[in-house]
């Protein structure tokens, strides 16, 4: 680190012009190689065959042909993406993105035709169910049995490929504008196309307007769509928005009290009225969310602030969820005492909430002078035991084993029953609590309870020493975490009507896990947008998301994208800005270096005397 | 002489078979300064780790203000009235600089739950008590950690500000008895001659006891009213500095050389 930095010697980049072919080949066969497994892969996997009978866009396209097509489009944008660094040389933008990308993907397209040419000739069934007759009429257009098939095939892949990375790269030359223009156009498209249940669902009439018969839109509503959402964008529709948001970020005086208060009262508005105006399928989808949101919540105080990894946290929604069905439900098992009560629901929920406080306590006090690795194993041991103590038949008189408990009857508040077959009713009570949750998690984060759990992540041992008793803060984020998660379980059981222990398997754990770091860990906000994105989007593990066609793809693309986030944006999101900079540390300093953020104070600091 | 504040009796600690400290008897008075010298490994650091709870002594007591220290929790120690720095500056580096000296009044205060859920007048006093302390220890070191640094993430100080702010971290659990690992290691001349200033400051203004391991021998000539040198966990030497650094034991053990020289 050099003593002195000033901010205003900072050089222009400069940008030369390089021959059209003067293309970095090694990146290019990079690239599409990548391209030419992803596709193979894609194609192996069964996608295109899965999904091929969901028209998009009525003849042309269907989700099958969209599941290989938007990986071409995708690679050949990020073939052309360079970091340029303020000061140094960088190539000018021009034709050899293009070369470039269209190479990358008559790589890929090649890749594919290897592929249809070797299921043609060779029977690999046995260990790919997908190497099948069914792959080749998918991958050959459905030529049918015309002579030259096999032909027709790998030629209409090799320029389709090439002409999707040729155009994903030649986005790069766009001005700025029509680059957004034709972005916003592309998904708009795909996105009426893909949740045409939901469209339908929320504005009826589209249905016949928009949508063929058999499902997809028809052509003529795509070219629409896509017109109306690029003269949108180009019109400034997003420019706009987003200098509402600068100006807002941007504020810090006094009003933006007042405008953070407007924001929130404006959305609580319109979460009430929407569900009023949308169909069941869409409040069923609210609802869900809602019910893995608070659960994220509470895994959020338990994960994103104390840094306790909770892998068990599944067990706290099941005793939730038990808790309510048992005092509520007349089917409850029969070795319940002749005396224990009955009572409606909303006079179970605050035992409901003490008996969850009394678990996570008892599961929480031998754990938790655990740390890092050692206590995720064991909270994922004591999160199978719960579930596998309710399965039991030793217990069964309680709980009635595998029977589950049914018949739990609907949260009646007198103006409002909630039941499962009210999806906005139980949306409803979900926003009361999550409403509840956030407030929560907001006022301790800003607690002296805050600043000791986050103490206890960044450095446990250290925390100790400077006076924080360590066991019982953490076990305290514990049990508000459980009682959080009680929340849930209690609105899931009024929901579904009954309880079974195959809702609480462990891969409830890792879906609200996968929420709060996919969001963004310790960031209320994160989570709320990780809730929406993953269960709203993808689906939990038995509720149906957006993407509900996908079906059991709908794993495949889980790990994929927490891949890609763990790769690319590791902090989330919607990033805590503590956490992102644990996470990008070097970068942080270097751009905090540059705007002379950084304390300059140790200027004649001996050498190598930098921690 | 005043009140005994420390008083450690025949304290010893094995790590298998290595004796890291053997027999040691020491103590501390109140409204002293102590410098602990000796040369890498002689077991100042497991001694500080020792008293501040993160390490139980195998034999032996450690007294405080009267009452035993040994098997208390390093959150109880701290409680007592015993705060540390480390000599591997370990920061909340991704806490604000205010953040991490509010956090260190955690054993001084006790709103939970309710307080912050309800946002009670004894919570907004409170807060407003823990922030002012904060400002007023990071007041102390000038105004390298004031101002607009006080929101700024520990990580971005420089390094000599990290160990500052270690300093006031620990002042802010309100101390009377203040452990100092290391304090100026990795500072200029300059800046560790502010240090010293600062760490006599820290008995007359604030009337912290101080226990000080360092190296650096004109910081432990300039502020120790006594010394102890330590060497394979055995005390060698123990008086003012001048009777310790001429000490042929103590010479001996940083390398026979004089100790002046190193200096």
């Amino acid at each position: 680190m050099s003593a002195t930095v000033s901010t205003t010697d900072r050089t222009e980049t400069t940008f030369v012009s390089k021959g059209a072919f003067d293309v970095d080949w090694r990146r290019v066969l990079n690239t599409g190689g990548l391209l030419a497994l992803g596709l193979c892969f894609i194609s192996l996997a069964g996608m295109p065959i899965g999904l091929n009978g969901r028209k998009l866009i009525e003849p042309v396209l269907s989700l099958g042909y969209l599941s290989l097509l938007w990986l071409p489009l995708v690679i050949g944008w990020t073939v052309g993406n360079e970091t340029v660094l303020e000061g140094m040389t960088a190539a000018k933008r021009g034709g050899r993105d293009i070369v470039a990308g269209a190479a990358v993907g008559l790589i890929g397209g090649a890749g594919l035709a290897l592929l249809i040419l070797l299921v043609n000739n060779f029977d690999l069934r046995d260990p790919l169910v997908n190497w099948s007759p069914q792959l080749l009429e998918v991958l050959e257009f459905d030529a049918g049995d015309k002579v030259g098939r096999t032909g027709f095939g790998i030629g209409l892949w090799l320029i389709v490929t090439t002409a999707l990375t040729a155009f994903g790269a030649s986005l790069h030359l766009m001005p700025k504008n029509i680059r957004k223009a034709v972005i916003a156009a592309i998904v708009t498209v795909v996105s009426f196309a893909v949740f045409e249940t939901f469209v339908i669902d929320v504005v009826d009439f589209l249905d016949d307007l928009i949508y063929a018969k058999r499902g997809g839109l028809t052509v003529v509503a795509a070219i629409a769509l896509g017109g109306i959402a690029f003269a949108a964008s180009l019109a400034g529709a997003g420019r706009q928005i987003s200098a509402y948001k600068q100006a807002y970020q941007a504020n810090t005086g006094p009003s933006k009290r007042t405008q953070t208060t407007t924001l929130v009262l404006v959305s609580i508005a319109l979460l009430i009225i929407i569900p009023m105006i949308t169909g069941k399928i869409t409040q069923e989808l609210f609802a869900n969310i809602g019910i893995f949101l608070l659960l994220a919540l509470g895994l959020n105080i338990v994960v994103g602030l104390a840094g306790i990894l909770d892998l068990g946290y599944v067990a706290f929604f099941a005793v939730g969820g038990y808790t309510t069905a048992v005092l509520t439900s007349p089917n409850r098992g029969d070795s319940w005492p002749d005396w224990f009560p009955l009572m409606p629901w909303w006079g179970a929920l605050p035992i409901t909430i003490v008996v969850a406080g009394l678990v996570g306590l008892f599961i929480g006090a031998p754990v938790i002078r655990m740390r890092g690795d050692y206590l995720a194993i064991v909270t994922l041991g004591f999160g199978e035991i719960i579930r596998i103590l309710f399965l039991s038949d030793w217990l069964g008189g309680y709980f009635n084993g595998a029977q589950g408990i049914t018949n739990v009857p609907p949260a009646d508040f007198g103006f409002m029953e909630v039941k499962g077959t009210d999806p906005r009713a139980v949306f409803y009570l979900v926003l009361v609590f999550a409403a509840i949750s956030i407030y929560v998690s907001w006022r301790l984060e800003r607690s002296r309870l805050g600043r000791a759990w986050m103490a206890i992540r960044e450095d446990e041992s250290v925390a100790e020493a400077m006076g924080i008793n360590t066991v019982n803060m953490k076990l305290m984020a514990f049990v508000v975490g459980a009682i959080l998660a009680s929340f849930s379980g209690a609105i899931f059981a009024a929901k579904v009507g009954s309880i079974f222990p195959t809702s609480f398997l462990i891969l409830v754990s890792i879906i609200i896990l996968v929420v709060v770091i996919v969001g963004g860990m310790g960031n209320i906000m994160g989570v709320i947008v990780g809730a929406v994105v993953l269960i709203g989007v993808l689906g939990g593990p038995k509720q149906p998301g957006l993407l509900a066609e996908l079906g059991q793809y709908k794993l495949l693309i889980y790990g994929a994208l927490l891949i890609w986030m763990m790769l690319q944006r590791p902090e989330g999101l919607v990033p805590n800005a503590r956490r992102s900079r644990e996470l990008h540390q070097d970068e942080f300093l270097q751009d905090a270096w540059l705007k002379g953020e950084v304390d300059t104070d140790d200027e004649d600091l001996p050498e190598g005397a930098q921690a | 002489m005043s009140q005994r504040m420390l008083d450690i009796q025949n304290l010893s600690v094995t790590f298998g078979g290595l004796h890291a400290l053997l027999d040691l008897n020491f103590h501390v008075d109140e409204g002293e300064i102590v410098g602990v010298i000796g040369p890498n490994g002689a077991g100042k650091t497991t001694f500080f780790n020792m008293i501040s709870g993160m390490v139980s002594p195998s034999s032996g007591d450690i007294l405080f203000e009267g009452e035993s220290l040994v098997g208390l929790d390093p959150n109880q120690v701290t409680q007592r009235g015993i705060s540390r720095t480390f000599q591997n500056v370990r920061l909340f580096a991704n806490m604000t600089i205010l953040e991490n000296v509010m956090v260190a009044q955690h054993c001084r205060t006790k709103q939970g739950i309710f307080g912050s859920l309800m946002n009670t007048a004894g919570f907004r006093a409170e807060e407003r008590e823990i922030r002012e302390h904060a400002e007023e220890v990071l007041g102390f070191f000038g105004t390298r950690l004031t101002g607009y640094r006080l929101e700024q993430p520990a990580s971005v100080l420089s390094y000599a500000n990290r160990r500052r702010l270690e300093i006031a971290r620990a002042m802010g659990t309100k101390p009377r008895l203040l452990l100092l690992d290391e304090p100026v290691a990795g500072m200029n001349p300059k800046e560790s001659a502010e240090l010293t200033e600062l760490i006599g400051k820290l008995r007359s203004e604030w009337g912290f006891t101080i226990v000080m391991i360092e190296h650096d021998m004109n910081v432990v000539r300039d502020v120790s009213d006594r010394v102890v040198c330590l060497d394979h966990g055995e005390t060698l030497a123990q008086g003012s500095f001048e009777e310790v650094s001429s000490n042929p034991d103590v010479i001996e053990a940083y390398l026979g050389r004089p100790l002046e020289k190193r200096a």
